[in-house]
């Protein structure tokens, strides 16, 4: 395996796919240690323990394939392609950050990767995806789009309606629902009437449930739905049944809601998508990719840290895309 | 020369701009039959790929043209109902609005949201009778209101090709409104740019929309006592603050006259701004809906909520009493 760290590897190979899923979780966890320290205010999502969702579906897209992604989207972004040093500079809200440290870690954006935005607003990114898919579609590009989203999003009617003009103009869609089993503090069992699948099928659109602890799994399952979109075949559903090891957002951290027992999170942990993946590589390629990961991540505290922070005289540029100028809201 | 309406300004706006530009498409309820007529003769012309007839989904295909807008195409979404707008406030205000800044200057989002028959119809009661141009001026949107069949036009041209979104309220009062004009004199209005449609020296009237006319009329009526300044903003946000100072400046006093619920509405904000910046000779008055206004159905109860002349008259001779 020499020369692995001057190659990549291709990721959606068993190698490659192990990178991705322990780059995102050592990325989380770094992450989380920098929440801790005052570096990342707001606090995160963390993606730690849906890896392969992540990795296996991205796996499965070309670069210029688009995703969207949600509150819980550090993985996705890191799996569609984004430079780990630019995220952790945005969670970071540094000047250097992939969006210049106007958006943070819920809206992690780079369109030269296809990555039109992560999104805060749970259910909200399904429509905007079907209507990145038809502006494809109509330039003649055979591009596909995934709309990434949670098991609380299949209660939204904005997906919903959503569903339906992707299935109604079979649109290159692909819909990923990562169901960890709870929104928030709620459950599947609490809040999903029928099942996930069956909102898919009620569209006409091929509805599968899949292990989505298994990045192989997801990659395979993925890279079907994304050649039948590609080939004009139209939407798929595909829920990943997965587990969040970590809280639902690190506040969760110091406060005190209970809603999963020990017993429960610790069961949960047990199928981990980077044992998983990394049981087929051999120690020495393990040991390769990890310290690879390692520097990866090392390098890209490095680099958020020693990032400038934002000028507050600029705090609104962008807003307007033509430069427009708001009044100001101080006095005077 | 030819008369033009209104709503024949709207046509030809759109016409004229998928005829220039094919990233410019046409989407929202019974477009290609066109029932509002704003979008007559545009299948035929252009095909259903630019004229798209959708479901009922107004959240859904407001968020479908934020996302054909981030990747260059120019969508305008026809919203059957004023308060349709309500339903989709998430995808215009907290999506689309919100994407330049908040992917720091990587996104445009180019989507206008056109509503032909804004504000009362007449006896389409409370669901049906809002103007809540106010709401996207507060929250940033771009937001034109336009008055005449030629700003119509060049509002909404300027409004399809600006990078970012913005909501064109087309009052219902006003779609019948006819003018005599060279079409080829039509021209793109930019955006924040006022209208002086008539010169007084006594007061200005800033009139929204539909509203202009009613001014206009008032003005005429009064021109024997007091030479009434009547401008038209035609942008709701940005606002035209240095036209309406220049103006102010001239006449030293100020009545506006707004389509909007008192609370918060554009003349609140034109007041504040008023007493912040201008010199003033007398307090200046303000003719609105009320505050909260729920737009009951029966003829007279609807006319009740609605500003009216009477009171834009004695709006004007309350401030020429100083
Ligand atoms: C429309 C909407 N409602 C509520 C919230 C607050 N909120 C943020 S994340 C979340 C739970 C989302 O659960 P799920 O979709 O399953 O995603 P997960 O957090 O499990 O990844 C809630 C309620 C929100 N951001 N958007
Ligand atoms: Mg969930």
């Amino acid at each position: 395996m020499a020369g692995l760290t001057a190659v990549r590897p291709a990721p959606d190979t068993d190698i490659g796919l192990y990178r991705t899923v322990r780059l995102i979780r050592r990325f989380e966890e770094r992450a989380v240690e920098l929440v801790r320290s005052g570096d990342i205010v707001g606090g995160i999502h963390p993606y730690t323990g849906q890896e392969a969702v992540a990795a296996g579906v991205c796996a499965a897209l070309r670069g210029d394939d688009m995703i969207t992604s949600t509150h819980r989207g550090h993985g996705h972004v890191l799996a569609k392609g984004a430079d780990p040093a630019r995220v952790l500079a945005e969670l970071t809200g540094r000047a250097t950050g992939l969006n210049r440290g106007r958006g943070g870690s819920m809206h992690a954006a780079d369109f030269g990767l296809g990555i039109l935005g992560a999104n805060a607003i749970v259910g909200a990114n399904g429509a905007i995806t079907a209507g990145a898919a038809w502006a494809a579609m109509q330039e003649g590009r055979d591009q596909v789009a995934v709309s990434f989203f949670g098991d609380g999003a299949v209660n939204q009617g904005v997906l919903l309606e959503a569903m339906n003009l992707a299935a109604l103009w079979r649109l290159p869609v692909l819909f990923v629902c990562e169901n960890n089993g709870y929104a928030t503090t709620l459950t599947v069992a609490d809040a999903v009437a029928g099942t996930i699948t069956g909102r898919g099928a009620a569209f006409g659109m091929p509805s599968v449930a899949v292990d989505g602890m298994d990045p192989r799994t997801v990659l395979g399952v993925a890279r079907e739905a994304v050649d039948r979109a590609r080939a004009g075949g139209g939407p798929s559903l595909v829920e990943c049944l997965t587990y969040r090891f970590d809280a639902h957002h690190t506040w969760e951290h110091k406060a005190r809601v209970r809603y999963r027992d020990d017993e429960e999170v610790h069961s949960g942990r047990q199928r981990d998508p980077v044992v998983i993946q990394g049981a087929r590589l051999t120690a020495a390629e393990r040991e390769l990719v990890d310290a690879e990961v390692e520097s990866t991540v090392d390098a890209a505290v490095a680099f958020a840290l020693e990032s400038p922070h934002p000028d507050p005289v600029g705090a609104l540029d962008h807003l307007y895309a033509t430069g427009m100028r708001a009044r100001p809201g101080g006095g005077g | 020369m030819p008369w033009l309406s209104y709503q024949k300004a709207l046509n030809r706006a759109l016409g004229d701009e998928m005829a220039r530009d094919p990233a410019v498409f046409v989407l929202g309820e019974d477009v290609r039959v066109a029932v509002s007529n704003v979008t007559a003769g545009l299948l035929k012309r252009f095909g259903p790929d630019r004229v798209l007839d959708t479901p009922l989904s107004e959240q859904a295909f407001t968020g479908f043209a934020t996302g054909a807008a981030l990747l260059g195409r120019r969508p305008v979404i026809e919203f059957q109902i004023p308060a349709l707008l309500y339903l989709a406030f998430e995808q215009i205000v907290n999506q689309a609005h919100k994407f330049s800044l908040m992917t720091g200057g990587q996104a445009r989002v180019p989507v206008t949201y056109l509503v032909p028959g804004s504000g009362s119809k007449t006896g389409w009661a409370g669901q049906h009778s809002d103007h809540p141009y106010a709401l996207f001026a507060h929250a940033g949107v771009k937001t034109v209101v336009p008055a005449t069949p030629e700003d119509a036009y060049g509002l909404l041209v300027t409004a399809i090709r600006d990078d970012d979104p913005v909501v064109v309220f087309a009052p219902a009062a006003a779609l019948g409104v006819r003018v005599d004009v060279d079409f080829d004199a039509l021209a793109p209005v930019p955006l924040g740019v006022g209208r002086v449609h008539r010169h007084g020296e006594d007061v200005t009237v800033v009139a929204v929309g539909h509203l202009v006319h009613d001014a206009l009329a008032v003005a005429e009526e009064l021109a024997g006592e007091v030479s009434v300044e009547v401008f038209d903003p035609r942008t709701a946000y940005p606002f035209d603050w240095d036209g309406l100072a220049a103006s102010v400046a001239r006449t030293g006093r100020l009545v506006v006259v707004d389509d909007s619920n008192r609370m918060c509405g554009l003349a609140a904000e034109v007041l504040a701004t008023a007493a912040e910046r201008f010199d003033l000779l007398a307090p200046p008055v303000r003719v609105t809906r009320p505050d909260g206004a729920v737009v009951p159905f029966a003829l007279a109860l609807d006319h009740a909520v609605q500003p009216d002349r009477m009171q834009l008259t004695a709006a004007i001779q309350k401030v020429l009493k100083h």
